[in-house]
């Protein structure tokens, strides 16, 4: 069942809104099957690669390509998009608030023109751990989790072998945020996955990546291994600083602060 | 050794002087559909002196409701009961309203979670804040305007006069934040009450305002209660840890003491963060048991 397995390769990204410029000339190559995490704080420009990789944003220039298939969609198209699909971070803001969980699985495949609606619908429920009986229900009626695990289900309906998971947990509490991981780390091993995911929480990216990339302002700052990561074998010292600050407060660390400073005011 | 110090420290000052905020069997409910009440603050106590107190839950499990009945800002329809709530010797549940008003903002004072949303986008960060202290303590214009100045210096603004001028959509998250933490404190409150101050924020910018939180805070001697779903963030930045599940509190912990905790819930909830230098795969899951919420 589980489809081919397929890359996504990067290069030289850049994209411009209105002479702004939120990604500059970002590079980096996804193997089959891999899982890759982008770090950086809010306006690095982790969700615009996210975005221009689905067709959310505009490419200003650079080469956005899946591997590991004969023949690479164009980006953007139909065929693109059937391969490349994207859990967005708010569960309360990008399910529809009138449209059931029905209706919400069914879009995408009226979309693409899959019959077999019925058993689809019923066996994307079940693959994220809901039942049947959430069929029917309207986001309001569902729990955060619940509505992150519909926002999985209506990504993985078409299935797609790269997932794009923009933030994916940042708005559900600790204890629900590790059912959502494990949840999606079975869905990866079950399909041979290929994950792209964008998040602030170092923690949770070394969780799901093998590697992942810190960015700053737009700009690519190192791309680093997990199992480095952990062990504190970062180069850059914006990384450096990213990784205490998510340690927690430190009343003893004043250099910690000048150090975040001095990096803020760069 | 430091930490036994503090330790030490809070327990004489909380002989020596009475608490500043006493809290005994604080009930929150709201009228539920179809009849009846849902109590989301079930018998809530505790005392807080001059220190930094965290009150830690999940959403849905009181920890907001809490502050919020503290500072009077129950939703209509809310009902608020205690047997005790009492702020420096007034009984704020019986108190006049124009009494409560006059507290409000003034000796007790709430930091919210999300400048974006908790700042008037039509005024000038400068006229908000000097509203703020117009309301509570009367002055010239001339005055007003240079402790709105100080008062932005104070939580580490370079260019006070810039920023005074600006509006909120022109400024960052932490920037924003900074200034709500300005119009908090220029009234000069002895218990602030931060609801998630730094949820909306970024690591780096969150750490920095957290640093001139704390400065404030041991600088003028308040009392802090510091509201938060993170348990990590929580147990670095207070002296002492209140965990909520389901309107209780289900455990009291010094927060030097956290990876000692008892409640099945707190070692739960500490238990499935994903952290840094030890992955498990899966990651282990609260298991939620009908007794906790009992």
């Amino acid at each position: 069942m589980s489809s081919p397995q397929t890359g996504v390769d990067v290069a030289d990204l850049s994209v411009v809104f209105d002479g702004f410029v939120a990604v500059d000339g970002v590079s980096f190559s996804v193997a089959p099957g891999e899982s890759f995490g982008i770090v950086g704080e809010s306006g690095s420009g982790k969700s615009t690669v996210l975005r221009a990789l689905c067709g959310l944003a505009p490419l200003s220039a650079g080469r956005v390509q899946l591997t590991g298939t004969h023949a690479p969609p164009e980006p953007g198209s139909p065929a693109w998009r059937r391969q490349v699909q994207m859990v967005f971070q708010d569960p309360y803001g990008s399910l529809h608030p009138r449209q059931t969980v029905d209706r919400i699985l069914a879009e995408p495949l009226a979309i693409h023109g899959i019959g077999d609606e019925q058993q689809r619908i019923e066996k994307a429920l079940d693959e994220v751990g809901l039942g049947a009986g959430f069929r029917f229900r309207y986001p309001h009626q569902l729990s955060g989790g619940q509505r992150q695990r519909i926002a999985i289900a209506r990504a993985l309906i078409l299935e797609p072998p790269v997932l794009l998971l923009d933030e994916p947990t940042s708005a559900l509490d600790a204890s629900v945020q590790a059912e959502v991981l494990n949840l999606l780390e079975a869905l990866r091993a079950r399909r041979g996955l290929s994950f792209i995911m964008v998040s602030h929480d170092l923690a949770v990216v070394t969780h799901l990546c093998e590697r992942l990339l810190v960015m700053q302002r737009g700009r690519a700052v190192e791309t680093v291994a997990a199992a480095d990561l952990a062990a504190h074998r970062v180069q850059s010292s914006y990384t450096q600083s990213l990784m205490r600050a998510s340690a927690g407060f430190s009343r003893s660390d004043v250099a910690l602060d000048d150090a975040v400073d001095a990096e803020l005011r760069r | 050794m430091t930490e036994v110090l503090t330790e030490v420290m809070t327990e004489v000052m909380t002989e020596v002087s009475p608490p500043l905020l006493t809290v005994q069997d604080l009930r929150v409910a709201y009228p539920a559909r179809g009849g009846g009440f849902n109590q989301v603050v079930r018998g809530v106590s505790f005392t807080l002196g001059r220190e930094r107190l965290g009150i830690v839950g999940e959403s849905g499990s009181g920890k907001s409701q809490t502050g919020r009945a503290i500072l009077g800002l129950t939703a209509p329809g809310g009902l608020v009961s205690a047997q005790t709530l009492q702020f420096s010797g007034i009984d704020l549940l019986h108190c006049p309203e124009a009494q409560r008003r006059s507290l409000r903002g003034g000796r007790i004072a709430m930091v919210l979670q999300d400048p974006k949303y908790s700042l008037s986008p039509v005024m000038r960060i400068g006229a908000q804040i000097s509203e703020t202290l117009q309301a509570h303590k009367p002055c010239s214009s001339a005055q007003a305007r240079q402790q709105v100045l100080d008062a932005l210096a104070a939580v580490g603004i370079e260019d006070p006069q810039r920023v005074s001028r600006l509006y909120p959509h022109e400024v960052s998250g932490g920037m924003g934040q900074r200034a709500m933490i300005a119009m908090m404190l220029i009234a000069g409150p002895e218990l602030l009450i931060a609801d998630e101050p730094t949820s909306a924020l970024d690591v780096t910018v969150q750490l920095q305002v957290l640093g001139i939180l704390d400065r404030l805070v041991s600088e003028r001697g308040m009392g802090l209660i510091f509201i938060s779903h993170d348990l990590r963030l929580v147990s670095t930045f207070c002296d002492r840890v209140l965990v909520m599940y389901a309107g209780r509190v289900v455990e009291e912990i010094a927060a030097a003491e956290l990876h000692n905790a008892r409640h099945p819930y707190t070692r739960g909830l500490l238990n499935c963060l994903p952290q840094l230098d030890a992955p498990r795969h899966p990651l282990p899951t609260l298991d939620r048991r009908p007794e906790w919420s009992a």
